[in-house]
């Protein structure tokens, strides 16, 4: 549905985008995750037609963007990062303006409006200004101006920033109640977001693609060996010595201890799970075992991992290439 | 054809959501106004001395009013028609508008031409301002009406050359204020670079002439419709659409 091969933006002799490829298969939702100034919004704006990139291709909805701009945009909704609101207009005669240029016929319009206007929750503001809205609400005029013509790609820049709480849950929830009928790509910082809502997550940093995966494969693969968390209370006796004694176990670490009750985190080698025999180990010297725990990697600790280790990067294109 | 109407449709409509449509109709009407009452004066004391003096030609509306009601009047436009285009991409750029414009599937052309139209459309609101005015005369004389029509053809195509440049100009920046300088600047070269033709040769002073903006309107204040000067309004407001749309293909690139 969408697939960017080989593509490069410069700006004078700012590189924006460097040697991007990525794929979206139809009623996929894919997280574009990186830092400011990795080159989120410079790709969705050559995906959307908005500039033309230096180098390489992008084809969406089976439209290249630079031969048949105007095809491709009747299948792309594209929200920017500030929703292109005009501040003298109504909410409704910005979309009806919006339903115009997007060739939606006159006798569909009324329908299309009421049923975006549902779905992005802006029925009440209808009347009102778009230049007297709050931030949250003209995130969604600018969601709902995105959604109108019911296009086959959807391409939001950081769709939920500016949004309350509440506000976050069901955009969420709406975008994941798109996908399936649309494609979506969307970009963030946020990375629980893209862990609740994407099926896969673009990993994008200095212009690079840095890791392309599912949120679980990427967590599991970048695991590089096996962590449990245990917290033990041995009454004095040597938990430590008596835990790295566990066949598999590779190193073991006091991560914290108090009134003779102490944390540790162990490590074993990758693929091997050793819970039973830690388990067995602690009761069988008549210790209380209090908690017992895999420690997975967070997002975040990948997000920094691959964005912050240059030698991450050649290793999660290796991976991303054999994978493909 | 309906993309272009519709981004007509939102400029009109933007014009007169802002002041700036009020300002510029209102400061219009004002100038209109004096200008005609200072040139109806003039009029009423000539044609007071052609009746004393007795055996004279009658004194003659359309060429002594209206017509230079209509060449003077024409100043007016070079401060306010810069305000009509300055916001027209500025403004866009400025609020990043300019993405959902450049997202839509509309080509830079229906774009171009939309914004054009609908800055016609104000201009074409000023003249009407004028319609009272002239209306009175046909009550209280016997103006011809070719003339006046033909006048009012002239005036809309200079106008058109007005804004194509304006929207150039605002096609190259963020900034409103250098947007109406910049026009004005333009504006006011047009019109005054022929002062220097007499003191020029002979081949030099004919092409000054030509570019002048103003100088083309003449004939049509007359009545009459060379096809010299349809040419030159027409390919004048071509070339102008024509650099607007290069200019926002570069920005595109430059991005």
């Amino acid at each position: 549905m969408i697939e960017v091969q080989h593509l490069t933006k410069r700006y004078g002799p700012i590189t924006a985008v460097d040697d991007v490829s990525f794929k979206a298969e139809r009623g996929e939702i894919l997280g574009f995750l990186g830092p400011n100034g990795a080159g989120k919004t410079t790709t969705m704006r050559v995906l959307t037609g908005y500039m033309p990139a230096t180098d390489g291709k992008a084809i969406v909805a089976g439209y290249d963007v630079l031969e048949q701009p105007v095809e491709a945009k009747r299948r792309t909704g594209y929200l920017p990062e500030t929703p292109p609101l005009y501040p003298d207009m109504t909410v409704s005669d910005y979309l009806t303006f919006c339903a115009r240029i997007k060739g939606i016929p006159r006798s569909e319009r009324a329908t299309r409006l009421h049923s975006v206007m549902e779905r992005t929750q802006i029925a009440d503001v209808a009347a009102r200004h778009c230049g007297k809205l709050s931030k949250g609400y003209r995130q969604r005029v600018g969601l709902a101006q995105a959604l109108l013509h019911n296009p086959e790609v959807l391409i939001l820049d950081e769709p939920t920033a500016g949004l309350d709480p509440k506000q976050i849950i069901e955009t969420r929830r709406l975008i994941k109640g798109l996908g399936g009928d649309h494609t979506i790509i969307l970009s963030t910082h946020i990375l629980p977001e893209v862990s609740q809502t994407c099926n896969r997550i673009v990993i994008i940093n200095k212009g690079r693609v840095v890791a392309v995966d599912t949120p679980d494969n990427l967590t599991a693969r970048l695991r590089g060996s096996e962590t449990m968390y245990l917290q033990i209370d041995s009454m004095g006796g040597d938990a430590e010595a008596a835990l790295s004694l566990v066949p598999g176990v590779t190193r073991v670490a006091v991560s914290d201890r108090r009134d003779g009750i102490a944390g540790y985190e162990v490590e074993s080698e990758h693929g091997r799970d050793v819970r039973r025999q830690l388990a067995a180990a602690v009761v069988s010297h008549g210790w209380g075992l209090l908690e017992l725990r895999p420690m997975r990697m967070s997002l975040e600790e990948i997000f920094l991992q691959v964005t912050t280790e240059d030698a991450a990067a050649p290793d999660a294109a290796a991976a991303e290439a054999s994978r493909e | 054809m309906s993309n272009v109407l519709a981004i007509a449709h939102k400029e009109l409509k933007g014009y007169f959501a802002s002041p700036i449509a009020y300002v510029v109709i209102g400061l219009y009407a004002i100038m209109f106004g004096y200008f005609f009452y200072a040139l109806l004066l003039y009029f009423d004391r000539q044609s007071m001395q052609v009746a004393g003096v007795g055996g004279g030609p009658a004194a003659n509306v359309n060429e002594q009013l209206i017509r230079p009601v209509f060449l003077n009047t024409t100043v007016i436009f070079l401060f306010i028609l810069p305000m009509v285009t300055m916001r027209t991409y500025a403004e866009e750029k400025r609020s990043g508008t300019i993405e959902l414009l450049l997202t839509a599937p509309l080509t830079d052309f229906q774009i171009i031409a939309g914004k054009f139209l609908g800055a016609m459309g104000l201009y074409a609101a000023m003249l009407a301002v004028t319609l009272p005015h002239i209306g009175l005369l046909f009550w209280l004389g016997n103006p011809e009406w070719v003339p006046i029509l033909v006048t009012y053809l002239g005036l809309l195509l200079m106008g058109g050359c007005f804004i194509s440049v304006g929207l150039f100009i605002s096609s190259l920046t963020k900034n409103q204020i250098v947007a109406v300088m910049a026009t004005f600047t333009v504006f006011l070269m047009l019109w005054v670079i022929n002062w220097i033709a007499s003191f020029t040769g002979p081949r030099t002073q004919e092409i000054l002439n030509y570019l002048s903006i103003t100088d083309h309107l003449d004939d049509f204040t007359r009545g009459v419709v060379d096809t010299k000067h349809l040419v030159y309004y027409l390919s004048f407001i071509s070339f102008g659409l024509y650099l607007t749309m290069r200019s926002v293909d570069t920005e595109r690139w430059r991005g």
